[in-house]
Order: C-alpha cells, then sequence, then structure tokens
C-alpha cells in the first residue's frame, strides 16, 4: 500500500488556490447561504430537476430537499408577489429565473411592489429577496432567450442589481444578497458559467457599490460588465503587446454604482469605452458616458465610445448572431480609433466556442 | 347565528368605516387638505367589518386600492388614517403612501392598489404561514375588476396547487372605474367561473353583515386547518363615484335609480332595522353610536390638519 503524503505547505497553496467555476460558485453560496439561515428557501421553474439549473441548485437539492428547494408553475408574476409575501414574514426567497426574458412577466410585482415597498410604508417593513435572472448567448438563443433587463430594474430606486463577471464575485455578491434586507436582483450570464477562478471555500461577502479594477492601466478606462468583462481583458491582453494599456473597472453592481471609481480611472486616463452586453438606446451604457461628462467633462481627452448591441432583436442564425454580440475585436477597434491609432494592425486572434448548447 | 354582541361589534366597525369616510365628503373638495386619489368604500363597509371580527389578530390581509374599509376595520391607526390622507409626518406611512397603499403592520394589513398586486403577496403570507406550521390565515381582499389581470389566476393557481391557507374575497360592486361588468367578463358569475373541484367558491350577499360574517367565519376555520384556498364573491356596491367624494350620476355609466336601489341595502341601515327589530339596541342606541365614531372623526381630522408635514430632509429616506 502506498500512501501519498502531500506537504502541508503545498496542500496550503492548493487550498488558497482552489479553483472553481461561475457556476460552482454559485452553488456553494447557496448552500452557504442556506446553511447558515433557515429562512432561506429556493423555488423556480425546475430548480430541483435533474439539471439544477445549470448545474447550480443540485448541490442546495441533496442539502435542503424539497421543502426548501421547490419547483413551481410558471407563473412569474405571481411568484415574484409570493416571495414579497413570504419576506414580509421573515424568509428570504431565492427566486430563480433560469431565462432572464421572463422577468417582463414579473416587473409588475418587482417594480410596483417590491422596489417601492420600504420607502412607501415608510420603512416598517422591507423586502429581504434575491432574485437569480439568467443572460443566454450563443446556440441561437435568439429574440427572446438573450435579453438584459438591467437598465429597467435599475431604473426605478428600490432594487440593487449586480452583474458580476466572475466566480469569485458572484459567491460573494451571492451571500450579501442573502444578508440583505433589500430586492436584489443577479443578472449572470451563462457565457461566463464555466470560467475558472480561485474563489476561498469559506463564505464571504463583497459589499454592494464596489467597482473591481479587474485589470490597471494608463491609456484608456474601458468600464465593462458581465460578459464583457472577459472581452475587455482579452482586448486589454492583447494591445498590451503594442504598448497600450487598458484599466478595465467591472462596477460589478450597476445599482449602487461605484461612480468614484470610474471617475478616478478617467481622470488617470481622459478615455473611456464602455462595453456592455445591451443595447445602447437608454441604458447602463449611457448612463456610465452621462455622469462622465457630468462629473469629469474636462478630464476627457478624446470622445467617449459605447459598445453595445446593434439596433435589432437578437436574431438565431450563427452568422448573423456572431455579427450581433460585440466581442474583445469591437473594444479593441474602438481603442485604436479614440487613440487616434487606426494605422496599428492587430492580428485577428479568434477564440473558439467550444459552448456546445443546446440549453 | 350571529351572536347579538356580534351585530353590535359589526355595527360599530361599520360606522366607524362610514363617519371616517363621510368625514372625508364632508372637506375633501371644499378644504382640498387631502391631497390623495381616495376611494371610498360607502356601501361596502360590511365585507370588512365581518372580516375584521372572523379573523384573528395574528392573520393577515392584504386589500387593494378600496382599502380604507378594511384598514379601520382591522384597527389600522385610526388618527395615522387622517394624518396619512392629509400627508403629514404622523401619517401611518409618513405621507409616503396616501389612501391607496394604507398598511399597518402592527395590525397586519397591507394594501396596493395595482389591482390584483397584494394577491399573490397574500398568497406568500399564506406560504410562509404553512411553512412555519403557525395556523394563520391571510386573507385576500379585491375587487371585480381584479381577476381580469394575469396575477389573480396564478395566484390561484399556485395557492390551490399548495393547499395554501389563504381566502379569496372578491367585492364585486359591478363596475371598474366606470366600465360595467357585462364589456369586461362573460355573463357567467364570477363564483362559477372560478368554481374547481379543488377549490370551492360561493356567492353571498355582501351587504347583509351577519350573513357575511358567518361565511367568513365558517371560511377562515376551513383554510385555517389546511383544507385549501376559498373564494368567496361578495355582491355589493359603492354608492360614490370610483375615485373621490361625490355622486356620480351625471357620468352615464349608471343610473340614479340604480344607485337608489342599492341605497336601500345599505348595510348599515340594513343591520340596524335588523338589531332594533331583534331588540339588541333601539335607534337611539344606534345613533349614538354612529354619531361617536362622527365626533371621532371630527376630532382626528383637525388634529390632522394641525400635525406638522414630513421633513422634507427625509425625502430619500428608506429607499433601501
Amino acid at each position: 500500500m502506498c500512501i501519498k503524503v502531500v506537504p502541508v505547505m503545498t496542500l496550503m497553496v492548493m487550498i488558497m488556490n482552489r479553483q472553481i467555476s461561475y457556476a460552482q460558485a454559485i452553488s456553494e453560496a447557496l448552500v452557504q447561504g442556506m446553511e447558515s439561515n433557515p429562512n432561506v428557501f429556493l423555488f423556480g421553474l425546475g430548480v430541483n430537476d435533474c439539471k439544477g439549473v445549470f448545474g447550480t441548485t443540485i448541490e442546495a437539492t441533496k442539502r435542503f430537499g424539497d421543502s426548501r428547494v421547490f419547483d413551481v408553475p410558471a407563473s412569474e408574476n405571481a411568484l415574484t408577489g409570493i416571495a414579497i409575501g413570504a419576506a414580509l414574514n421573515g424568509k428570504h426567497p431565492i427566486l430563480v429565473h433560469a431565462r432572464h426574458d421572463f422577468m417582463f412577466l414579473a416587473l409588475d410585482q418587482m417594480i410596483n411592489n417590491a422596489a417601492k415597498w420600504k420607502y412607501t410604508y415608510a420603512g416598517k417593513t422591507s423586502i429581504g429577496l434575491t432574485v437569480r435572472a439568467i443572460i443566454g448567448k450563443g446556440w441561437g438563443q435568439g429574440p427572446t432567450h438573450s435579453q438584459n433587463l438591467q437598465a429597467i430594474l435599475a431604473h426605478f430606486p428600490g432594487t440593487i442589481v449586480a452583474v458580476p463577471s466572475n466566480a469569485y464575485d458572484v459567491k460573494g455578491i451571492m451571500l450579501e444578497a442573502l444578508n440583505q434586507k433589500n430586492p436584489v436582483v443577479i443578472i449572470e450570464h451563462r457565457s461566463l458559467y464555466d470560467l475558472k477562478m480561485t474563489v476561498p471555500q469559506e463564505p464571504y461577502r463583497l459589499a454592494f457599490g464596489r467597482a473591481r479594477i479587474s485589470r490597471q492601466g494608463k491609456d484608456v478606462t474601458v468600464v465593462a460588465t458581465s460578459s464583457m468583462v472577459p472581452e475587455a481583458l482579452r482586448a486589454a491582453y492583447i494591445l498590451s503587446e503594442f504598448g497600450i494599456e487598458l484599466e478595465v473597472i467591472d462596477p460589478v453592481t450597476i445599482q449602487p454604482l461605484d461612480e468614484e471609481a470610474i471617475l478616478t480611472s478617467v481622470q488617470k486616463t481622459g478615455r473611456l469605452i464602455c462595453a456592455d452586453g445591451d443595447w445602447l438606446n437608454c441604458s447602463f451604457a449611457s448612463e456610465v458616458v452621462a455622469r462622465v461628462a457630468d462629473k469629469a467633462f474636462h478630464d476627457l481627452k478624446a470622445p467617449i465610445k459605447r459598445i453595445g448591441w446593434p439596433e435589432c432583436p437578437a436574431p438565431v442564425s450563427k452568422v448573423l448572431e456572431d455579427a450581433f454580440h460585440p466581442t474583445h475585436k469591437n473594444i479593441i477597434a474602438a481603442v485604436l480609433e479614440i487613440l487616434d491609432k487606426r494605422q496599428i494592425s492587430i492580428p485577428d486572434v479568434e477564440i473558439k466556442d467550444t459552448f456546445v448548447g443546446p440549453y | 347565528m350571529t351572536s347579538p354582541e356580534i351585530k353590535k361589534q359589526l355595527l360599530d366597525v361599520m360606522f366607524k368605516i362610514r363617519m371616517a369616510e363621510e368625514k372625508i365628503v364632508e372637506v375633501y373638495a371644499k378644504e382640498q387638505q387631502m391631497r390623495t386619489p381616495t376611494h371610498l368604500s360607502i356601501g361596502q363597509e360590511a365585507i370588512a367589518a365581518a372580516l375584521s371580527l372572523a379573523m384573528l389578530p395574528e392573520d393577515q390581509i392584504f386589500v387593494g386600492h378600496r382599502c380604507h374599509a378594511a384598514y379601520l376595520a382591522r384597527g389600522g391607526d385610526f388618527q395615522g388614517f387622517f394624518d396619512e390622507l392629509c400627508g403629514k409626518k404622523s401619517g401611518i406611512c409618513q405621507g409616503r403612501a396616501g389612501s391607496a397603499h394604507l398598511t399597518d403592520p402592527s395590525v397586519g394589513i397591507y394594501s396596493s392598489p395595482i389591482l390584483s398586486a397584494m394577491i399573490p403577496v397574500a398568497v406568500g403570507a399564506a406560504m410562509s404561514f404553512k411553512m412555519d406550521a403557525s395556523r394563520k390565515v391571510a386573507v385576500a381582499v379585491f375587487g371585480d375588476a381584479a381577476i381580469e389581470e394575469g396575477a389573480f389566476a396564478e395566484s390561484v393557481n399556485f395557492a390551490v396547487t399548495n393547499k395554501l391557507p389563504v381566502l379569496f374575497v372578491c367585492e364585486n360592486n359591478l363596475y371598474s372605474t366606470h366600465t360595467p361588468l357585462p364589456i369586461r367578463q362573460p355573463p357567467s358569475k364570477i363564483y362559477e367561473r372560478f368554481s374547481i373541484p379543488e377549490m370551492q367558491t360561493q356567492q353571498i350577499d355582501g351587504n347583509d353583515a351577519s350573513l357575511v360574517y358567518e361565511t367568513f367565519k365558517k371560511a377562515i376555520e376551513h383554510v385555517r386547518s389546511l383544507k385549501g384556498p376559498l373564494f368567496i364573491e361578495c355582491l355589493t356596491y359603492r354608492t360614490r363615484e370610483h375615485v373621490g367624494p361625490l355622486y356620480d350620476y351625471d357620468r352615464g355609466y349608471r343610473t340614479k335609480e340604480e344607485v337608489e336601489e342599492w341605497m336601500k341595502r345599505c348595510p348599515i341601515s340594513l343591520l340596524t332595522a335588523k338589531l332594533i327589530k331583534e331588540n339588541v339596541l333601539n335607534a337611539s342606541q344606534a345613533e349614538s353610536m354612529k354619531q361617536q365614531w362622527k365626533s371621532k372623526a371630527d376630532e382626528a381630522y383637525a388634529s390632522a390638519l394641525k400635525a406638522p408635514w414630513p421633513d422634507v430632509a427625509t425625502l430619500e429616506e428608506h429607499v433601501y
């Protein structure tokens, strides 16, 4: 018999550098949140089925069973109201929309009730409610399975809107949401689910309204959200080879927004690009631009650029879909334009799409 | 049979609502101090009064825009009611909610005016009661138009599927603002349309206070013992306009004759006559009951006028 002894230091490093995916981080946060608070329950269409919301609820189902992880009818609006009624009585519901687009049906309860509850009733009761909403991309998700409701949700005062871009942040944001007495919508992007990162095993919370400086750089500030963060980092990596350094700011939550982090970065670089997975009209990207124009206008050395979806619904056909979603290439082009360095020729870096659907 | 004591209490609660709302009628247009759209319950008081006596203090009630009656019946703060309508700091919601959102968690009443908005919230409260095995009951009160919104169907489906302790009470007053029922719904009766094997429904005269009380009492017992939700349609009528203090014969959507026909069936007059006939009280006792609430309403309104306004510095408080 041979026992392999792992030296203590090696073990420590292994634990400290434990890499888990975005989906695993969500799963872990759910389990830890439910473990620490018996009033937390998880519900939504198919949450306890064999697929467990792309693997994120399988562990919670195993641990806590049907009384705390349960399936429901497809009644998005009433389920949101039901969550409010339960929250009113000390529960903390986690409501899951496996397709973010279905939240359009829940907007009455989200906006007319949840967002306004605490204010209207003068702070006597508040609603601790966490909503998970997943955006699809790729494999022809199409017009009504790829949308982003972040701007609508963040527009009305009273809802926290988080758009975490990596495994570390999504875990900390989820655990913070479960400890809050506020309606919190966590918009998860399906394209991030397999991305791994070092994530501590123990529970931790990330305060809302604190941006992450994903990369430091002196030339251009790129404010990127959710699935556009990896694209911005990719652009930064490539441009760095050409002596151009991007500073990538990930707001993590768009309501509240860490305006200070954005302004500080723009003061340093004098240039701003906002890259967002959404349409640009009346959008979060427009909001960032407006705030910078309002508060850091004189720091700007060049026009601001926004990168988002073209003015059409998301198409299905692969060629059209590829043209619809901006990538690191759009960011690189925008950077070269505002630096007036269009003459630089950047070799094409093709990113292989490993997603095999159907989801 | 409803005991004489309960009947007297029903009358007392109905006078409380009526006199508070008559005060609104008296001053609303003339003095312009209640700057909030008010949906009066005059003519519909029996339902709220009966519910308040049939429910236990730990139960919860969820109401739509026409919420004065349920709020007052349930024991929501009386002075806080007038202060809220006048937009004062001492209002039950510090002047943020107004007439259509009257909410006092200390007595378990919550209101919001998007017709069906509170129906799922009631169901969610009922779900938490069942999870905690607390034997509490949630009651959802809504008008005949609320059932036309999707949240109603979704809520009933969920409550029935999960056998939740919730009672659905539909106050059918025949109109949604100025739009009569036949334009909005098929000719079948509401209670018949929502009757399914898993949920008994019934229709009652919503202006017969003791009948309404007896019905609710039984229904709440049924619901409390987790036998599943029930749906009760109460036929009733608002004698004033949809929103505001006036009569609205001139608007062409209903006739004066119709309104007067229903006034003859005013729940307060009906119960008063019954109690006098049954020798439970005499006319002067009934009158003094009424006058007592009139004085209280006069005092509360006078006090509300003198109450301080909210501090503008608090405008953005309590959002998160």
